[in-house]
């Protein structure tokens, strides 16, 4: 039997926030507490949920950027934060914003990434270029500087950068947030060929319920640090009694996906 | 060791391509260095007062070349927030050495072409020569500095990963603090005594020393003879006054009766001027009655010690 691509077991985060006057006691936020779920090796899992919910917190805990207060995380069977290193090797990022050297171009960008992978600069450009034209990209904007570029263009750009490296796990944190119809279309048509051709494993984060119920087999409704829910879309629908996604998402967290402000949670008792 | 390498030079890549995409602001900052520079450096071309002039100029590079490679390194962790890129950069498989050494090396690039436009600058401004100075002492002083400040450049960036907009605001307060109580355009001596010990914890104080020395500065073995200021500031300083280009700086002050001596303590220490009682007649008139022929600073080698004497 394989191991899953990620495991999760009781994942806990708690940011302290900054005490004005020395003695004054400052209310501390779970962005996450207490979160358990697996992705098998070659699926798309889709996590939802609202603003502060604790989706960008856990995808950088997984990133390797953010060290978990407690629990146990597992990336394709290497433990956080003991074998970052090698985990590294193995995950590409597409965050909800493009972070490139705006300045710099599309052709520069890539290629400091593949240096800093310590990859051989002109087959990783390649493969990055190759992954821009499936994307609808023209080969004249890659020598033009990143901030000439729209958001949709910017953000194919980060998701060439995250393959470029062939990781076998993609973290994509609202990749098609902020595009527009055409350029989500492509980037989701692509994600769905990624899956079939390279058997890649992706943890999607999304608003989108159109998106989650068409690119992930398995969804989870993260809702004030907390994992409410999880299941396949029709058996979410189900199990809210609702007939749509958005309504299921509305019915078992009791909150609009787009919408709500970070709570503060408390840990549950594991 | 290939992967290592081509991480290293990834940063070196970025830098460069960074700074041909900004050049204009890279042209607008080495100009701001040039004309700091020269205004600081003219302070003793005004006074006529060689030993300051040479003390000013080997201040005003010094710290160029140190405040670059320290202000790059310190402050790449606070650019890459601000560019937004500092999580891509954390999240890839490279090495804190790694990262560091091409941070520091691209840094070093900087530093030098930077500082060689500044001394190309003064050259156009004092009456500079560097034909016969000691040059590798100075190079070897300056390679053991820069590991030093290196070192405080890599402290100092870890301060905004800690704390990004106190983070950054503190490295500029330490760099000010090192400029300071370094020495760099005055002797240590002259900061009032509680602050004096914090000279002796800044690495540019020894540099800085250890520099000027090498340029005939403050050496025991230099005499009054071959540091005639007459003979090197004097005469430029001297046509100057001739064609009404200057008010009369430390000759038409001592005419009217007033004192050099802000001027004198802030070269004395490093540059040890000789007293006027020990200063040969003919260095003192010349200073006073300066031949019309400019000439230039220059600092060439000597049998017992690098100093700094007239090339004319």
């Amino acid at each position: 039997m394989t191991l899953p691509a990620i495991q999760v077991r009781d994942l806990r985060k708690q940011f302290h926030r900054r005490r004005k006057r020395r003695g004054a006691n400052a209310p501390e936020a779970w962005a996450l507490a207490g979160v358990s779920f697996e992705v098998a090796r070659g699926d798309t899992y889709g996590l939802l949920g609202p603003n502060g919910s604790g989706k960008s917190t856990l995808i950088r805990i997984l990133s390797t950027l953010l060290v978990a207060d407690g629990g146990d995380v597992r990336l394709l069977g290497h433990r956080l934060p003991e074998e970052q290193a090698r985990v590294r090797w193995l995950i590409g990022r597409v965050s909800v914003d493009a972070a490139f050297y705006k300045k710099l171009s599309t052709r520069e960008n890539l290629l400091y990434t593949a240096l800093l992978y310590g990859l051989d600069p002109e087959s990783a450009e390649r493969k990055a270029m190759r992954v821009l034209e499936q994307l609808g990209m023209e080969q004249r904007t890659f020598s033009a500087p990143l901030e000439e570029m729209s958001r949709g263009m910017q953000q194919k750009i980060s998701i060439a950068r995250a393959l470029m490296i062939n990781p076998p796990l993609l973290l994509l944190d609202e990749p098609t947030t902020g595009l527009d119809p055409k350029s989500r279309r492509d980037v989701q048509a692509f994600l769905e060929d990624l899956r079939r051709r390279e058997g890649t494993t992706i943890l999607l984060t999304t608003h989108d319920m159109a998106e989650a119920e068409r690119l992930c087999g398995c969804i989870g409704f993260l809702a004030r640090g907390r994992l409410i829910a999880e299941g396949t879309a029709e058996g979410l629908r189900r199990q809210a009694s609702a007939a749509t996604l958005d309504d299921a998402f509305i019915g078992l967290t009791g909150e609009t996906a787009a919408s709500g402000e970070a709570a503060a949670g408390t840990p549950t008792s594991r | 060791m290939e992967r290592g390498l081509r991480q290293t030079w990834a940063f070196m890549f970025r830098g460069y391509h960074l700074t041909r995409r900004y050049l204009s602001w890279v042209v607008v900052f080495n100009f701001y260095a040039l004309t700091g520079s020269a205004a600081v450096a003219l302070i003793g071309v005004a006074a006529n007062d060689h030993q300051l002039t040479l003390t000013l100029i080997v201040g005003a590079l010094l710290w160029n070349f140190l405040s670059v490679l320290y202000n790059e390194i310190a402050m790449s962790i606070a650019y890459e927030r601000w560019e937004g890129t500092l999580e891509y950069t954390f999240m890839a498989p490279v090495s804190r050495l790694v990262h560091l050494v091409g941070v520091s090396l691209f840094a070093l690039c900087n530093s030098v072409v930077n500082t060689t436009v500044v001394l190309g600058g003064l050259m156009l401004f004092t009456p500079l020569s560097l034909s016969g100075a000691n040059l590798p002492g100075i190079l070897v002083v300056i390679l053991a500095s820069t590991l030093a400040f290196v070192g405080l450049g890599v402290m100092a960036a870890a301060l905004p990963v800690l704390s990004p907009e106190r983070g950054a605001e503190g490295t500029h307060i330490f760099q000010g603090s090192l400029l300071l109580v370094s020495g760099v355009y005055y002797p240590v001596d002259v900061l009032p005594a509680w602050i004096q010990p914090l000279s002796a914890l800044s690495p540019a104080t020894y540099t800085l020393s250890a520099c000027r020395k090498l340029v005939g500065i403050g050496n025991p073995a230099t005499t009054a003879e071959r540091l005639r200021p007459g003979r090197a500031l004097g005469q430029a300083h001297g046509t100057l006054e001739a064609n009404g280009l200057t008010p009369r700086g430390g000759g038409a002050a001592q005419r009217a009766g007033r004192s050099r001596e802000p001027m004198t303590k802030a070269a004395r220490g490093a540059a040890t001027k000789p007293p006027k009682s020990q200063v040969p007649a003919s260095a003192a008139a010349s200073t006073d009655a300066p031949p019309p022929r400019p000439a230039a600073l220059a600092m060439t080698p000597d049998s017992a010690a690098p100093s700094a004497i007239a090339k004319s």
